[in-house]
């Protein structure tokens, strides 16, 4: 039983991670209609970004508060000189530019700072006085970010006029800009919040699965399965997603196939979901008309 | 002109083999069979409309089936080739099943996670009294048969080479076929092929397998060629790779595929003095490049300039 919670709360936590990620996927989704695929390269680099930051002496929760910045304005810049050039282009255009951004950030990240493995601080040590048998300082401390963010973003999206604002680009671009929206700044904004939270995620999973250039490939796979399973179009169903992707990548692989398969397990879910109910659970189903 | 150009490319293919150092031939045969895989992926993206990002699995599938059969079986890599072939045609058909409710960005996802996960899939313990797990498999590089007085890479040239020929002129009398328009056809007007009477899912799947089948025999003849195979040599960077190539040599043009196995394999030789990890940059920023300023690529450009040129001379004359 020890074991099995242990299992479990690995899972949240890790579940946290992939939630978050999968919301920085969702904004950009409703935003722009792009799956980003560099949505994992730019988050480690944001995350060495950090590293770099805290090596260099800065206390990591500034650290912290400067990648968040960079990273925001970062992925606001990628908005306005690579994806708005190609409103219109074909579907295959854009996968390919996004995938010339994953490269890029790849080789960069490797040239910058190194191929080689580094270990990334967590922040909550002071937590280590409440850890418990089956769940540690960290996944304590992941489990309280992912709340903390899932919280900013509600009340933001709720209650800020600026978030109203982004949800109606959201949901009809075109009306939004007949009441005076903005619609190019709110598409950069959301960018630049996905990359952000993309960061959080980065920074929190550098401890688990220490930093490299390489380092995201997985759990972008995972933030992909955990925004499909929830709906690629709803950011309550990313977070639904992630925690349930998370809890079944850690059971699966405790009691059933073991760890050597776990992409595949997240392969197989993104092809049934797809397969069987491409909407996800919370999303919205799509019909189009002919 | 066209038929002296014809003849000079296959003399100059002929000849090329004994002219050079084995080291070079062997690259060449490398650029020949990526040339297959890239007319495979091509068929599939640039033709058809379906984007795959995991194309490096049926390249995968296409080596490990000939490094399989040759080592754990003894059959001949000449075995190998076809059977590889139509191991990928099934696989592909398989794959392309599903596929069908998917479109445009959603493949891209579902064959992107096909391409990461490959792998581990390949190392996976259970498997691995076939696939050598982590190790790989180690081949023989095989003799000239017949007594004909070629080295080994020289031989692997011209076997090669003849399955480039067997694949081109495939493809190309596919594409002008009825289902090579209907392929098209869905790309550019998936509805109005519908109405036209069109079996859009049958087409698609066939695609599917067809793309897979050409890269499966790529993977095979440079599995014989490189004499090993092992999981990290299939990373999703070979399936990026390939998307890489059809882009640079040009989306939904046969000769584009040559012009890309060229890049692919000339660059990274290159850049790789520069840097370890130029080379992503670099292909990164050429895949940006190509998007904004050639779009189809140098197989576009060639024939752009082609025809400018023939404009030219005929206003003079």
């Amino acid at each position: 039983m020890e074991s099995f919670l242990h299992q479990l709360f690995a899972g949240l936590a890790t579940g946290g991670i992939y939630a978050s990620l999968a919301l920085a996927l969702v904004m950009i989704y409703q935003a722009t209609h792009l799956v980003n695929f560099a949505q994992g390269e730019l988050a480690m680099f944001s995350t060495y970004v950090a590293w770099a930051l805290i090596s260099a002496g800065v206390p990591y929760w500034i650290a912290f508060l400067i990648t968040l910045a960079l990273s925001f304005a970062c992925g606001m810049a990628i908005e306005r000189l690579v994806i708005r050039p190609m409103k219109h282009a074909p579907v295959l255009s854009v996968v390919i530019v996004l995938i010339a951004l994953l490269l890029i950030f790849n080789s960069l990240a490797g040239f910058l700072f190194g191929p080689d493995i580094q270990s990334f601080p967590s922040p909550f040590g002071a937590l280590e006085s409440v850890q418990t048998a089956f769940v540690n300082a960290h996944q304590l401390g992941v489990m309280i970010v992912t709340l903390l963010v899932v919280l900013a973003l509600f009340l933001f999206f709720r209650f800020t006029t600026l978030g109203l604002a982004l949800r109606a680009v959201a949901v009809n671009a075109q009306s939004s800009r007949l009441v005076g929206i903005r619609v190019g700044s709110m598409l950069a904004l959301g960018w630049g919040m996905a990359a952000a939270i993309g960061a959080i995620a980065g920074m929190m999973v550098a401890p688990i699965v220490f930093l490299e250039p390489n380092m995201m490939a997985g759990v972008q796979l995972y933030a992909f399965a955990a925004a499909l399973v929830g709906g690629i179009d709803s950011p309550a169903g990313a977070i639904v997603g992630g925690l349930l992707v998370g809890v079944l990548e850690n059971l699966l692989g405790a009691y059933v196939i073991g760890t050597e398969l776990k992409l595949s397990v997240a392969l197989a879910l993104i092809i049934v979901v797809l397969v069987v109910r491409p909407s996800g659970l919370l999303g919205k189903t799509v019909v189009t008309k002919v | 002109m066209q038929k002296y150009l014809a003849a000079l490319l296959a003399i100059t293919l002929a000849v090329l083999p004994f002219a050079l150092e084995d080291y070079y031939v062997f690259q060449l045969t490398l650029i020949l069979a990526t040339s297959i895989a890239l007319l495979g992926l091509n068929l599939l993206t640039g033709f058809n409309g379906q984007i795959s990002l995991g194309h490096g699995a049926f390249f995968a599938l296409g080596a490990y089936t000939q490094a399989i059969l040759m080592d754990r079986l003894g059959l001949s890599y000449a075995v190998g080739v076809p059977v590889a072939g139509v191991l990928c045609l099934l696989f592909g058909m398989a794959f392309g099943l599903p596929a069908l409710r998917l479109e445009g960005l959603y493949l891209a996802l579902a064959t992107f996670a096909l391409g990461v996960s490959l792998p581990q899939l390949l190392k996976y313990r259970h498997f691995a009294a076939w696939t050598g797990g982590v190790q790989g498999i180690t081949l023989q590089k095989p003799a000239a048969p017949f007594g004909l007085a070629l080295s080994p890479d020289q031989w692997l040239y011209f076997f090669t080479l003849a399955w480039v020929l067997l694949c081109f002129f495939s493809a190309r009398r596919l594409l002008r076929s009825h289902v090579g328009r209907a392929i098209i056809a869905i790309r550019d007007q998936p509805i109005a092929a519908l109405a036209l009477g069109v079996d859009v899912a049958r087409t698609k799947t066939f695609t599917f397998g067809a793309s897979a089948l050409y890269t499966g025999v790529a993977g095979a003849l440079s599995a014989v060629a490189v004499q090993f195979v092992a999981p990290d040599s299939f990373s999703v960077l070979l399936s990026i790779d390939l998307l890489v190539g059809i882009v640079v040599g040009g989306i939904a043009s046969l000769s584009g595929a040559v012009f890309g196995a060229v890049f692919l394999r000339v660059v990274p030789a290159l850049t790789e003095e520069l840097s370890k990890t130029a080379t992503g940059a670099i292909y990164g920023v050429v895949l940006i490049v190509f998007v904004y300023a050639l779009p189809l690529g140098i197989a576009g450009f060639v024939r752009r300039t082609t025809a400018r040129l023939r404009a030219v001379r005929s206003e003079r004359t």
